[in-house]
C-alpha cells in the first residue's frame, strides 16, 4: 500500500489548491482508505483489489462459514461486486439491472430497490449474455450504467432519482455492461457493441448534474479521439496526423469496434485515466486493411481535458478477436532494478506487459500462458523498425490464411488467456494474482456487410482445450518484473471469477463451476473451498462489519463462457451428428471433435459445465464465525 | 438488391397465404449445386459419407453469425427464442421468408418475445436460402449441431449471387 498512500498523499497536496473537483475525489480517498468499506468497483483507484483486513488469515481461514446470502431474483451472468459504504451493501444484477441496497445493520433487509425502465430490444444486441459488471458511489450518489446505456445517478439514502442520461444508442447496438467508475469529479462510462459494429467511446460526465465533460472516441479524426499529433506519444514517438483514420480503408473507421467495456484505473497524482480498447469490428481482418489504430490499444488521458498523454496499441490489426479491454493494475514496483510508477496488464492475446504509466515506456512483454503460439513475442529491440509490435505466426495468422479458410489449433481463443474476470495485486508478496483461460480455437473468417444494430461478425469460431490438456483454466501467481509464473493452479473451466488479495495472506477466487476458493498467497496452496449456488463469473471482495471481517461474491453463471447455460441451451454433441444419420458406424475422426461455433464459440468447450452447476442469481457471504 | 426487393414483395403478397407445412425435404433436382425439393424450395443434400452441399454449410456459418445469439447453438433454442428446429416442422419456406424479413413480436404477460426484422440485412437476407437449408437438415434430424465436417465446392453460380447481392 506504499504506493497508494504515497500517490494519495500527493493529490491531496493538489487538492488543497483547486476546490471544487476537490471535494469529490477527497471523500472517495478518504472512503477508500479505509479497509471496512468497499467503495468502487476495485476497491481502490489504483485496480489493485487488495483489502488491509487481516483478520481472515492463512492460518484461520480454513474456518470460513456462510454468514448470510442474498438472492437478487434475476438468472443469468452476474459479473462484478457488491460495494460496501458504512454499513449499507449495494448489489445490482444482470438485466433489468435492479439495484438494491441492503442494511448490514439489519441482517441485509432491503432499505430500498430500484428498478429501471428498458425496452427488451436490447437483448439481442448483447453479445455475450446480459451482464453488468457493478455501481460507483460518490458525493451521496449511486451511478448505475444500464443495458440501455442510462447512466442515472441515486440518492444513496433513499434510491431517488438525482440525474440521468443517455450515453449511447442501442437502436445501433450500443449497450452498456461496465461499471461507471468516478475519478474525481467525474464519472466514466464506455460503450460495449463490438461484435455490432459500434465505434467506441470513453465519456465523462459530472457527477454533480450528468453534464458531458468529454468523449474520446477509439478511433476517428483527432478531434474525436482526443489525440494531440505532436504530443501523444506511442512507444515514445507522436502518433502522427489522424492516427486513428489514416489506419483503416476508406470510412471502416466508422464502424471500427475498439469498444471500451472493462475496468479503469486513475492516477490522482498524474492525473491520468487508464483504460483499454476491444477488437476492430469486424472479426474478419480481411475487410479491414491497415493496423485499426486505436482498437487494442492501452489508454493513458488526462482527467480533466480527455486528452491522451501516450498510447500502446498491443496487437495492430487484429485477426483474433483478442480485445485490449482488460484492467491495467497500477502499482510502484521495481522493475529491472529499478523503481517505477509502473502499469501492469494481462491482455486477452496472453501476452502480459509491464509498462511505465508515466511515460508509456514499454518494459516487459511476456506469455502468460505458454501454450500461447499466434505469436513468437514482442519486439522489444528499440530501433527495431517493428518495435512494439508481436511478431505473427503465419500459419496462425486468418488474414494470411485468408477468407472462407478455417485456421485450427490457435492458442489462446477468443475468449483470452484472460477476459475482463480482473486480476489482483498484493504489496506483500509483490506477485499478481491472475485468472486465466486455457482455450484454444478454430477461426474461419468470412465476408460481412454492415447493418446497423445488427451483428457485424463475420467469423465462426470453436474452442477446446489445449491439445493433449483436459482443464479449460489456470489461476497463476505473476512475477510481473521478470514476466514469469510464479505459481500456478489447474482449474477445470475457466478461472472466470475476479481474485481479492487481502493482508491477511490469502486470496480469494471464484470458479466457473461454483467454487469460492481461499489460497496461500505465497504458494497458491488450497486452504479453503464452497460451493455456491451457481457458478461464478463475479468479483470476490471484502468489508469490516461489527468489528469482523466478511468475504462477498456474487453467482450467476454466465457471461462469455457460461452464455451457453445462461441463455437456457442445450448441450451440443459433435459434427460427428452430421453423418450420425446417414452412415451409423463410421468412426470420429480428428474433425469431427470440432464442435459447436455457439455463443460466438464458446458453448461447445463448455458444454460440460451443465453437470457442474445451474443458473442462479445469488449473493453468498463468509465469516469466521 | 434485386433480390431484396423481390423477397419483401413476395413476403407482402404471400404473407397472408394459408399455410402448408413444408414438404418432404428430399431433393430431386441439383441447379449448379443448390437442391430442390419436389416443391421447388431449397433444401440439403447429404451423401453417405456426410459431405454436406455448399448451401448447407453456409447456413451454419451464417446461421451462427445473426442468429444463433437468439435462437441458441443450431437451432436449439433459449431462454428468450424458439428453437427453430421446430419452429420449421410446421413453418413452410414462404413463412420462413416472411418471419425472417419483416420480424415478429409477441408481447404479452408470458414475457416478451421481440424478432428483429432482418429485411435489410445483406449478412441475412443475401444468404437466406443457405440458413433456411441448414436448418431445414437441423430439422430432419440430418445435420449435427457442430460445423459441417466435409463440404462440396463453393459453386460458381454461389460467388456470383453473392458478389451481387453482397456488393462487391
Amino acid at each position: 500500500m506504499r504506493s497508494f498512500l504515497l500517490s494519495a498523499t500527493c493529490s491531496l497536496a493538489l487538492l488543497g489548491v483547486v476546490q471544487g473537483p476537490a471535494a469529490a475525489n477527497d471523500e472517495l480517498m478518504k472512503m477508500s482508505a479505509d479497509p471496512k468499506n468497499w467503495v468502487m468497483p476495485a476497491a481502490t483507484f489504483d485496480n489493485q483489489r487488495y483489502s488491509k483486513l487481516n483478520q481472515i488469515t492463512t492460518d484461520n481461514v480454513g474456518k470460513l462459514q456462510v454468514a448470510w446470502t442474498f438472492s437478487t431474483g434475476v438468472l443469468r451472468g452476474h459479473e462484478g461486486a457488491p460495494l460496501v459504504i458504512d454499513g449499507t451493501m449495494y448489489v445490482n444484477t444482470p438485466f433489468p439491472n435492479t439495484v438494491y441496497a441492503l442494511d448490514l445493520n439489519d441482517n441485509g433487509s432491503i432499505k430500498w430497490a430500484y428498478q429501471p425502465k428498458q425496452d427488451p430490444n436490447v437483448i439481442p444486441v448483447m453479445c455475450c449474455d446480459t451482464v453488468n459488471r457493478g455501481l460507483s458511489y460518490a458525493d451521496g450518489k449511486i451511478f448505475l450504467y444500464q443495458a440501455d446505456t442510462t447512466l442515472v445517478a441515486l440518492d444513496a439514502k433513499s434510491g431517488q432519482e438525482a440525474w440521468k442520461i443517455k450515453n449511447g444508442d442501442p437502436s445501433i447496438a450500443e449497450t452498456g455492461t461496465n461499471a461507471p467508475h468516478v475519478f474525481g469529479d467525474k464519472v466514466l462510462v464506455g460503450i460495449s457493441g463490438g461484435e455490432f459494429g459500434v465505434r467506441g467511446s470513453m465519456a465523462a460526465y459530472n457527477i454533480t448534474d450528468g453534464k458531458l465533460a468529454w468523449r474520446a472516441y477509439s478511433m476517428g479524426p483527432d478531434s474525436d479521439i482526443l489525440m494531440d499529433p505532436e504530443k501523444t506519444m506511442h512507444l515514445g514517438k507522436p502518433v502522427g496526423k489522424d492516427s486513428g483514420m489514416n489506419t483503416f480503408e476508406g470510412d471502416q473507421w466508422k464502424i471500427g469496434g475498439g469498444t471500451t467495456w472493462g475496468w479503469y484505473a486513475y492516477d490522482p497524482a498524474l492525473n491520468l485515466v487508464y483504460y483499454g480498447t476491444g477488437n476492430p469490428s469486424t472479426w474478419n481482418p480481411n475487410q479491414r486493411p491497415g493496423d485499426n489504430r486505436w482498437s487494442m490499444t492501452i489508454m493513458a488521458r488526462d482527467l480533466g481535458t480527455g486528452m491522451a498523454k501516450w498510447v500502446y496499441q498491443m496487437t495492430p490489426h487484429d485477426e483474433w478477436d483478442y480485445d485490449g479491454v482488460n484492467e491495467m493494475i497500477l502499482a510502484d514496483m521495481n522493475v529491472g532494478g529499478q523503481m517505477r510508477k509502473a502499469l501492469v496488464h494481462f491482455d486477452r492475446n496472453g501476452l502480459a506487459y509491464t509498462m511505465d504509466r508515466e511515460t508509456g515506456e514499454l518494459l516487459v512483454a511476456e506469455k502468460y500462458d505458454p501454450t500461447v503460439n499466434w505469436t513468437t513475442g514482442v519486439d522489444m529491440d528499440k530501433n527495431s523498425p517493428t518495435y512494439g509490435r508481436p511478431a505473427v505466426v503465419p500459419e496462425k495468422s486468418t488474414e494470411h490464411n485468408g477468407e472462407d479458410v478455417n485456421v485450427t489449433d490457435i492458442c489462446p481463443a477468443a475468449l483470452g488467456t484472460k477476459d475482463q474476470q480482473p486480476a489482483a495485486y498484493s504489496p506483500d508478496t509483490g506477485l499478481f494474482y491472475v485468472p486465466t483461460n486455457h482455450v484454444c480455437m478454430d477461426y474461419e473468417p468470412y465476408k460481412v456487410s454492415y447493418t446497423a444494430g445488427q451483428a457485424y461478425v463475420g467469423a465462426a469460431l470453436s474452442m477446446y482445450p489445449p491439445k493433449g490438456e483436459s482443464h479449460m483454466g489456470n489461476f497463476i501467481a505473476w512475477d510481473a518484473d521478470k514476466g514469469k509464473i510464479a505459481w500456478s493452479n489447474k482449474e477445470q473451466f475457466s478461472a472466470w471469477g475476479g481474485a481479492l488479495a487481502t493482508a491477511g495472506g490469502v486470496v480469494f477466487y471464484g470458479t466457473l463451476d461454483g467454487f469460492l476458493k481461499a489460497v496461500d498467497a505465497k504458494t497458491g496452496k488450497e486452504l479453503y473451498k464452497f460451493k455456491t449456488p451457481s457458478g461464478i463469473i463475479g468479483n470476490v471482495m471484502t468489508y469490516e462489519h461489527g468489528g469482523k471481517q466478511y468475504v462477498a461474491v456474487l453467482s450467476g453463471v454466465g457471461g462469455w463462457a457460461g452464455i451457453g447455460l445462461a441463455a437456457g441451451l442445450l448441450n451440443p454433441e459433435n459434427a460427428a451428428g452430421w453423418h450420425a444419420a446417414v452412415s451409423q458406424s463410421k468412426q470420429p475422426s480428428v474433425e469431427d471433435k470440432v464442435v459447436s461455433t455457439a455463443g460466438l464459440g464458446a458453448v461447445g468447450g463448455y458444454a460440460g459445465l451443465t453437470k457442474y452447476t445451474s443458473l442462479g442469481g445469488s449473493l453468498t457471504v463468509f465469516a469466521i464465525p | 438488391m434485386n433480390k431484396l426487393w423481390l423477397l419483401l414483395s413476395m413476403s407482402l403478397i404471400c404473407g397472408a397465404a394459408i399455410a402448408e407445412p413444408p414438404g418432404d425435404p428430399k431433393a430431386v433436382t441439383n441447379e449448379d449445386g443448390k437442391y430442390l425439393d419436389a416443391n421447388g424450395d431449397p433444401t440439403f443434400n447429404i451423401t453417405d459419407d456426410g459431405t454436406v452441399d455448399w448451401y448447407t454449410f453456409s447456413g451454419y456459418r451464417r446461421y451462427h453469425s445473426d442468429c444463433h445469439v437468439c435462437h441458441g447453438p443450431a437451432g436449439q433454442g433459449s431462454t428468450y427464442a424458439p428453437p427453430l428446429i421446430d419452429s420449421l416442422k410446421s413453418m413452410n419456406y414462404v413463412e420462413y421468408l416472411e418471419v425472417v424479413t419483416n420480424g415478429r413480436q409477441k408481447v404479452g404477460a408470458s414475457g416478451n418475445s421481440v424478432m428483429p426484422a432482418f429485411g435489410t440485412n445483406k449478412n441475412v437476407m443475401c444468404y437466406v436460402d443457405d440458413i433456411y437449408v441448414y436448418l431445414r437438415a437441423r430439422t430432419a434430424g440430418v445435420g449435427g449441431t457442430g460445423r459441417p465436417p466435409k463440404k462440396e465446392a463453393k459453386p460458381a453460380a454461389f460467388t456470383e449471387a453473392e458478389t451481387a447481392c453482397m456488393g462487391g
